[in-house]
Order: structure tokens, then C-alpha cells, then sequence
């Protein structure tokens, strides 16, 4: 039964800029790992420039992460690792509280660090060995690849990439459990936002592939299929947003979000510029009539409909953030 | 009763507000054997309120609480305003000793919850989960803090300054059990008096397991921003419910790739 608070007499605890940006990185580089784990093991072979431009991607989203974590604790920054190991004399040792998502949550993404990091390095050997067989050492960001090389690791390879991308959901989702987890108004009145946020951050992540397969010629293979994700993507997120206005609503802390209405709406235009994209993805299929013209405005679809799904993104966890404090 | 104080025993306050002046000697109190710097004062055109929350600085503050009606009642039956010492409630079943991350927060062996300014790293999860707004961020020193039920001075064998300041005994402090015996007296006695609206906040399980520092109040627990019985709940509730959403979502996302990417040679 969901637990519907009337009252909240509690404070905020000042979670702002530097939590948003965590949250909006956590959620790319978590979505950038699953989407370019579903990629490699389900795509086509030629899915697999665009699964590279996936883990390259988390593993730059990856580094913002423990910084704006980090950079977020102020005056006590250097004691970050209390997180991880309990000081408290006669209680040293580990720490970790699974009933905390918090706890769960740094030490979740600590061992994620480990899979992007070795992908995104698998990626480029790959590509370097790519670009060397092509005798083209320079490399070209435009140049296609017609047969890409085959992922490292065989079975392990891809048990790797699986795991990786188990704890890659769970990034991209336990920040909005880790709201919930808590008294705020809000956040504490429903239990929708650890999907809302994995939904949108799987949305902003193939959005963002999609739009990087801009620099990647060997990738436009993938697009049209990422656009087709992030339609389904942004169809969960909106469900889970419908979801979580009735929540809040018979909570009766729904009026709260109203100071933050354009947030919400920006929210909305991203999943609306996903789904409009998802439905037109057939046009944007190479060989699929219309030659060059209909690559180059499919690429000015892309860029649209991509920088507007981050955007939705950013706006919601701003919304979700600045409207419960 | 100082010299009575020893590790082991559950120790508390009772705060009987009906006995409450107003005179802000436990805020003084407080704020100088701790060594609070207090916030500036502000006009806060509430009253005789200048504090205005607990906070970093405020680890006891007087409520000031208008509860005189607008209509004229028939004498003896007037109301008055409700005055009350708030302080951090040392819950028995704490929800920033749920939700803290790095163990900073800790049961003392006086049973007080304490946090270790040496431990905590201001990740403030602490704050966002307090049903009381008791707990705030010291900017300066980055972690948070709240009162420590003057742990310095048990540990010395005296009673915490607030409750040695207090000139009416609105703030009584020692253990839980004699508390709660003078507690049920004082109830019992307002009742025989017919003030019938007089009820006891946390002296049973009901709101977090207990409250080692609980109240007598003089009208509903929500007057005085307190959380009542059906809300005071723990955040750790929505673990299993948020995750299970988030494990849902996890599902129904990873078949949505599968069937975006499924397809071979097409695009």
C-alpha cells in the first residue's frame, strides 16, 4: 500500500545544483551503459559502433559523478569516504547500510566505475585496431567501418557487459529511491521516482547516442533503432509521470510542483520530441529513399529531438528537486 | 539526581508544556554551554519569536504558538498561547539514524542519538529525513548538527543545561521510566482539572518507537508542527516500494531495447 503523507513538517536539505547535476549524470552514464549493453548483445553486428559510442559515453558521464558528489559535501569534502568506511572507534570496518540507499548507492557506484572504465578502454583498442587494419592510423571520426571489430572477452565479454549493465540500471534509478527515502513532501509521497528517473535516463541516454552517431559515420546504422527505444523509453516515462502526479496528488503535496510548472512542462516536450522522433525513425533509414537529403535531415531531426530529450531530462529532475524544497 | 547519572540507563526529557513561560532560559542556557554562536536576531513579526527554528545554532527553541481564538469566549473557557520548548526528540527509532550513510549518528549509552562531528561529512540525508526539522547544516564546520542531549554533561555526571535552567520544571530531565511516571501523573491531574485537550506526545510507541524527549501538550500534536501518529513513519517505508517501481521499470526497459534493437539488418 502506498503510504500517503498529509503532513511534512520537516526541512529541506538543501540538495541543489551539485545533486542535480549528479542525478542528470547518473542517470546518463547508468542509461549509456544499458543502452550500449542491449546494443551489443541484441543489436546487429553493425549495431556496434553505436553500442562504442555508449560506453565511451557513460565512462564520460562516469567521471562527473564522484565529483559532484563529492564537491556537494562542502566544508567536509575530504571526509567523502566516511561513505565507505565507518570511523566510529570500536565500530571501524565497512560500511554498508542496505536499508539506506545512500550507502547502497556509493558503493554501487564504485564498483560501476569499473565497468564503463574497462568498456570505454576495450572501445577504443578496438577502434585503434579498427583504424590500423583500415591503414588509416590517423583515423577519421567519419569514416566508416564496415566490419567492426568483435568485442573483447567472448562469453565473459558479454557476462561482463550483462553485470555492468545490471548495476548500470540501478545507478540510473537509486537516485530517485534515494529521495523517497526520506520525510520530504514529495519526494516521500510516492514510490515512482527511482523508475521515472531510470526511464529518463535510459531516454536521455539513447538520445544522446543518437545524436553522437553525428560524429560517427560506421553509426547511423543505429539510429533509427535508438530513436525506436527512446520512444519506448519515453512512453514508461510518461507513464511513471502520470503515475507520480497521482501519487503526489493524493498525498495532497501536488501544489507544490505548480511554482515549477515550466520545468514540468520542458519535462514534457522531451518525451513528446522522443515519441514524435520514434514514430518517424522509418525516414531516417539509410538506403531508405531519398539519399543524402533525407540522411542530412534526419541528422537535423536528431539534433532537435536529442538536445530537447536532455533537456527534458535535466528539466525533470530539476522540477522533481527544487519543487519538494 | 546528577550524581545518579550512569551509562546503561535510558535517559530523556519531559517537557510539560502547560508549564511553559516563555522566558527562553533553556535557549540561553543551551546556546552557552555549547558555545552556539546563535544566528543573527531577526524580527520575525511572530510573536515573541526571534529564533525562529531549531537549527545549527538553535538546539533548543521556544514555540510561540497563537492559539487565541477571534471570537470572544466566556471567562475561564478562553484560550491562551501555547508556548514549548522543542528540542531534538532522541527518538527510539530515529530517521536520520536510519538514512545516515557514514555511521556518524549513534545511540550513546545513555540512549541519547548523537552525531560524531568527527564522522559526519554533511551528505545532509540526515536532514531530508528528521520528520522534526531538528537537524541543519553548519556551513562552516560542513556537517550537521543538532542537540546532543548535552552528552559532555552526562558523561560528567550532570544534568543537560537546558533542563538545569528551566525555572518552572517545564523541562524535566532523568530517566525514562521516572519521566514517564511524573508524566502520567501531570496528565492525569490536568484531566481531573478538566483540561481534557492535554495529551502526552511520545510517551508510548506509537510515534517512532518512543520519544526519549516527549511532551505534554496542550492541543493536537500538529499545532505544534509535530507530526501526529499516522504520519510520523520512518523513510526506510518507501525502501521496498521505490525499489520495486525502479526493478518494474528495469524490466519493461531492458524488453523495450530488445525490441527496438532485436531486429537484424534493418535499421
Amino acid at each position: 500500500m502506498i503510504y500517503l503523507a498529509a503532513e511534512h513538517f520537516v526541512r529541506a536539505p538543501q540538495w541543489t545544483w551539485y545533486i542535480l547535476g549528479y542525478f542528470f549524470f547518473a542517470g546518463l552514464t547508468g542509461g549509456s551503459y544499458a543502452v550500449a549493453t542491449l546494443l551489443r548483445l541484441v543489436g546487429d553486428p553493425r549495431d556496434e559502433p553505436a553500442a562504442r559510442i555508449g560506453f565511451y559515453t557513460s565512462f564520460v558521464a562516469l567521471i562527473f559523478c564522484p565529483l559532484l558528489l563529492t564537491v556537494d559535501l562542502g566544508a567536509s569534502w575530504l571526509k567523502f569516504w566516511h561513505m565507505l568506511i565507518d570511523v566510529t572507534p570500536g565500530d571501524q570496518g565497512l560500511n554498508f547500510k542496505y536499508w539506506s540507499p545512500m550507502s547502497v548507492g556509493v558503493w554501487a557506484l564504485l564498483i560501476f566505475a569499473l565497468f564503463p572504465t574497462v568498456s570505454a578502454l576495450e572501445s577504443y583498442v578496438l577502434d585503434r585496431r579498427a583504424r590500423g587494419s583500415a591503414g588509416d592510423p590517423g583515423g577519421s571520426r567519419f569514416r566508416t567501418v564496415d566490419a567492426p571489430a568483435a568485442p573483447i572477452g567472448g562469453v565473459l565479454g558479454r557476462a561482463f557487459n550483462i553485470v555492468g549493465g545490471v548495476l548500470a540500471l540501478f545507478i540510473a534509478s537509486y537516485t530517485g529511491v534515494l529521495l523517497s527515502v526520506s520525510n520530504q513532501p514529495i519526494w516521500s509521497d510516492t514510490w515512482m521516482l527511482g523508475g521515472l528517473f531510470l526511464a529518463s535516463g535510459l531516454s536521455g541516454s539513447a538520445a544522446l547516442i543518437a545524436l553522437l552517431t553525428r560524429y560517427r559515420a560506421d553509426a547511423v546504422f543505429s539510429l533509427g533503432r535508438l530513436h525506436e527505444a527512446d520512444g519506448y523509453f519515453s512512453i514508461l516515462e510518461l507513464v511513471l509521470l502520470v503515475a507520480f502526479f497521482i501519487t503526489i496528488g493524493a498525498a495532497g503535496t501536488v501544489g507544490m510542483t505548480v511554482s515549477y510548472l515550466p520545468l514540468w512542462l520542458l519535462a514534457l516536450v522531451g518525451i513528446g520530441a522522443a515519441l514524435v522522433a520514434a514514430r518517424g525513425h522509418m525516414r531516417i533509414r539509410p538506403g531508405g529513399g531519398g539519399g543524402s537529403a533525407v540522411i542530412a535531415r534526419a541528422g537535423t531531426d536528431t539534433l532537435v529531438v536529442s538536445v530537447l530529450v536532455l533537456l527534458g531530462g535535466l528539466a525533470l529532475r530539476a522540477a522533481v528537486i527544487f519543487s519538494a524544497q | 539526581m546528577a550524581s545518579a547519572i550512569k551509562p546503561g540507563e535510558s535517559y530523556g526529557f519531559f517537557t510539560d508544556t502547560s508549564i511553559c513561560i516563555g522566558c527562553k532560559a533553556c535557549e540561553v542556557a543551551c546556546k552557552e554551554w555549547n558555545q552556539l554562536q546563535g544566528n543573527d536576531p531577526k524580527f520575525l513579526a511572530d510573536s515573541y519569536d526571534n529564533t525562529g527554528q531549531l537549527d545549527d545554532q538553535n538546539w533548543r527553541h521556544v514555540k510561540f504558538i497563537d492559539d487565541v481564538p477571534t471570537q470572544t469566549v466566556d471567562a475561564g473557557n478562553g484560550k491562551a498561547w501555547l508556548m514549548m520548548s522543542d528540542v531534538c526528540k532522541h527518538c527510539k527509532h530515529a530517521s536520520c539514524m536510519d538514512v545516515c550513510p557514514t555511521g556518524a549518528i549513534i545511540r550513546t549509552e545513555f540512549d541519547t542519538v548523537f552525531i560524531q562531528q568527527d564522522v559526519c561529512n554533511g551528505c545532509r540525508n540526515c536532514i531530508a529525513a528528521c520528520p522534526y526539522s531538528v537537524i541543519a547544516l553548519n556551513p562552516k564546520t560542513g556537517t550537521a548538527h543538532k542537540c546532543t542531549l548535552c552528552y559532555d554533561r552526562l558523561q560528567g555526571g550532570l544534568q543537560p543545561a537546558c533542563a538545569k535552567a528551566c525555572p518552572t520544571q517545564s523541562i524535566q530531565f532523568g530517566l525514562l521510566g521516572d519521566l514517564h511516571t511524573a508524566a502520567d501523573f501531570r496528565l492525569a491531574t490536568l484531566h481531573s482539572q478538566g483540561v481534557t485537550q492535554a495529551e502526552l506526545y511520545g510517551r508510548d510507541e506509537t510515534v517512532y518507537g518512543g520519544l526519549n524527549a516527549f511532551f505534554l501538550l496542550m492541543d493536537k500534536p500538529e499545532t505544534y508542527g509535530l507530526p501526529n501518529a499516522d504520519n510520523a513513519k520512518l523513510p526506510t517505508r518507501n525502501d521496498v516500494g521505490g525499489y520495486l517501481a525502479a526493478l518494474v521499470t528495469g524490466v519493461l526497459g531492458v524488453i523495450a531495447g530488445i525490441v527496438a534493437f532485436r531486429r537484424r539488418g534493418t535499421s
